[in-house]
């Protein structure tokens, strides 16, 4: 107590001027300098390796870049992804909610789905399928032990494509069940009883009220997920399928020149991934609505106020 | 007051347990048409739990509660009680509102649609003449220039009157307060309070469950005292509140008469 009059009075007498902070100088940051010199150097030296080392031979990855089979190769890569993510993502809704079902057969039923895509590798999944016709040799449609309508022949039905959406695709909806049940247990049940208190039946609140409030937390792990789907696909060059690992596999089989045509790989796969990281981002503002005190804006909005400067506040209203 | 009309709420032996825990212990309660009926008694005394029975938010153990002669969850078909459908049961939700303690708006809505989803989405009501209503409610609650404001961006008391609203808008015949003012700041209770009593003069049948006893003697037709999942007395607010006969009532005014 003293020795706040003390100080209060000491800076009273000496008669500086009142503190503002608005013209502080700035706190320096030398180590920030030496880290950016260090990271610098070794950035010259990686540049260096990439230029001087002939054995990347950039003129065969700028030749094969975007050759028609490695361009259709990324073309039935992405296809595949397309739709095993629909596929895993529909299946992973309906085992999310399966799992979080009153219905104890639902329930069990769908945690034992989850139970066993799981825990099996995608690898192994994908091979089996397959390999189908090894252990049932036609597929039919009909009255179970009684006549059937259509039937077919395994191995035809069975296509690598289809052995690849269903491979990738049954062992994605595991996973994405696990990550949507998250999404949904994050929401409040004071937000279901409400929903309920207000008459809707349990199908509309979970599409009006929980679900679009789950998305929150659904779509950046979905975003991995799809990320995860791109380079996974690389998956099914064990059955033959034209994708693009598989493609410039064949070629650097017959060329030799393996480094490089890995990195045409690698480099459409980034680029790929690079533009799903951008397009999550967008995805992720769109289900912040509401989220925080902020009034939410759409890019448009947030280009408009970009360019008109903030408004000034009236402080004339408060003293008068 | 209203003896000559029928109850538009009615309980009989009302039984509900959680685990071990016996929280009404057979309810009986009748609530008449533009009734305002206030819940009192200490916390754990089964006052809210009665109050999610009412909409069957809880299922009864035993007993049964009747919303304008309509059983609430079950059906009487063939000389048997049956259980109703889930679908049913959200039908009979539709003429009973509730107001919760955390308000518990959509924060992925704004105001107006926060007001306009049931009537629209439940009731099937022109998206035209929903939002015309639901500008005619927040005018009613004093938010008119709020429609489209997003939950998080109000006031605590603000949310609570447009949870209000919210529940209004399906034009219920019952309107359920489970503690309304409990999470708010003392300082936005009054305008939640200013709501409520407004409704009241206006001849809602509401019934609340608070800890305003000032509430309960300006607005309340009538004051129930619960204690341990009974009703141990009720009466009108003067009776109950000025006179209590039963002990335990009195012990339990006598705390908020000390502040």
């Amino acid at each position: 107590m003293s020795t706040m009059t003390a100080l209060t009075d000491r800076t009273a007498t000496a008669g500086e001027p009142p503190v503002d902070v608005a013209d502080a100088v700035p706190r320096r940051h030398p180590w920030r300098w030496v880290s950016a010199a260090v990271v610098l150097v070794l950035a010259a030296q990686l540049a260096h390796l990439l230029v001087t080392n002939p054995r990347f031979q950039w003129r065969v990855v700028l030749r094969y870049f975007n050759a028609e089979s490695v361009v259709r190769g990324m073309g039935t890569t992405l296809l595949l992804t397309v739709i095993a993510m629909a596929v895993g993502i529909v299946l992973g809704v309906l085992l999310a909610v399966g799992r979080l079902s009153r219905n104890p057969l639902i329930r069990s039923l769908s945690g034992l789905y989850v139970w066993f895509f799981r825990g099996t590798p995608a690898l192994v999944q994908l091979i089996f399928w397959y390999n189908l016709s090894q252990l049932v040799t036609r597929l039919s449609l009909g009255i179970p032990f009684g006549p059937s309508f259509i039937s077919a022949d395994t191995n035809t039905l069975i296509t690598p494509m289809l052995a690849a959406i269903l491979g990738l695709g049954l062992n994605e909806a595991a996973y994405m069940a696990e990550i949507i049940r998250g999404g949904l247990l994050s929401v409040e049940q004071g937000q279901v009883e409400a929903a309920q208190a207000l008459g809707m039946t349990r199908l509309r609140t979970l599409r009006r009220i929980v679900l679009p409030q789950a998305m929150r937390f659904i779509v950046p792990p979905t975003g991995s997920q799809v990320i995860n789907m791109v380079k996974a696909t690389s998956l099914v060059s064990v059955i033959a399928m034209a994708d693009m690992l598989y493609t410039v596999q064949a070629i650097y089989n017959r060329t030799f020149q393996t480094i490089p045509l890995l990195i045409v790989a690698c480099i459409w796969y980034l680029i790929i991934t690079s533009i799903l990281y951008v397009g999550q981002s967008f995805i992720e503002r769109r289900y912040s609505r509401g989220a925080t005190r902020q009034a939410p804006r759409s890019f448009l909005d947030f280009l408009k106020i970009r360019r008109t400067p903030p408004p000034v506040v009236d402080r004339t209203e408060h003293t008068a | 007051m209203t003896e000559q009309k029928q109850p538009l709420l009615r309980a009989r032996g009302v039984r509900k347990h959680f685990g071990n825990l016996q929280v009404l212990n057979g309810i009986d309660l009748d609530v008449y048409p533009s009734e305002v009926v206030v819940l009192l008694g200490p916390s754990g005394s089964g006052k809210s739990t009665f109050l999610r029975c009412v909409n069957h938010l809880e299922e009864l153990d035993g007993g049964s509660i009747t919303v304008d002669g309509e059983l609430v969850g079950y059906t009487r078909r063939g000389g048997r009680v049956h259980e109703l459908s889930d679908r049913a049961i959200a039908v009979q939700r539709r003429s009973i509102g509730m107001v919760f303690q955390q308000f518990n708006l959509f924060p992925h809505l704004t105001v107006l649609r926060n007001i306009t989803e049931s009537p629209i989405g439940v009731l099937g009501e022109p998206r035209a003449r929903a939002v015309e209503h639901a500008r005619e409610l927040l005018a009613r609650v004093g938010l008119a220039d709020k429609a489209d404001a997003y939950p998080r961006q109000l006031s605590g008391g603000q949310q609570q009157r447009v949870a209000i609203a919210r529940a209004l808008a399906m034009r219920p015949k019952l309107m359920l307060f489970d503690e309304p003012t409990s999470a708010l700041d003392p300082e936005l209770v009054g305008e939640v309070l200013a709501t409520m009593r407004g409704l009241a003069a206006d001849g809602l049948t509401m019934i609340v469950v608070t800890h305003e006893i000032g509430f309960a003697r300006e607005a309340a037709d009538r004051v129930v005292f619960m204690e341990g999942g009974v009703i141990v007395e009720q009466g009108t607010a003067r009776e109950v509140l000025e006179t209590p006969r039963n002990p335990r009532t009195r012990a339990f005014l006598s705390r908020f008469l000390d502040d």
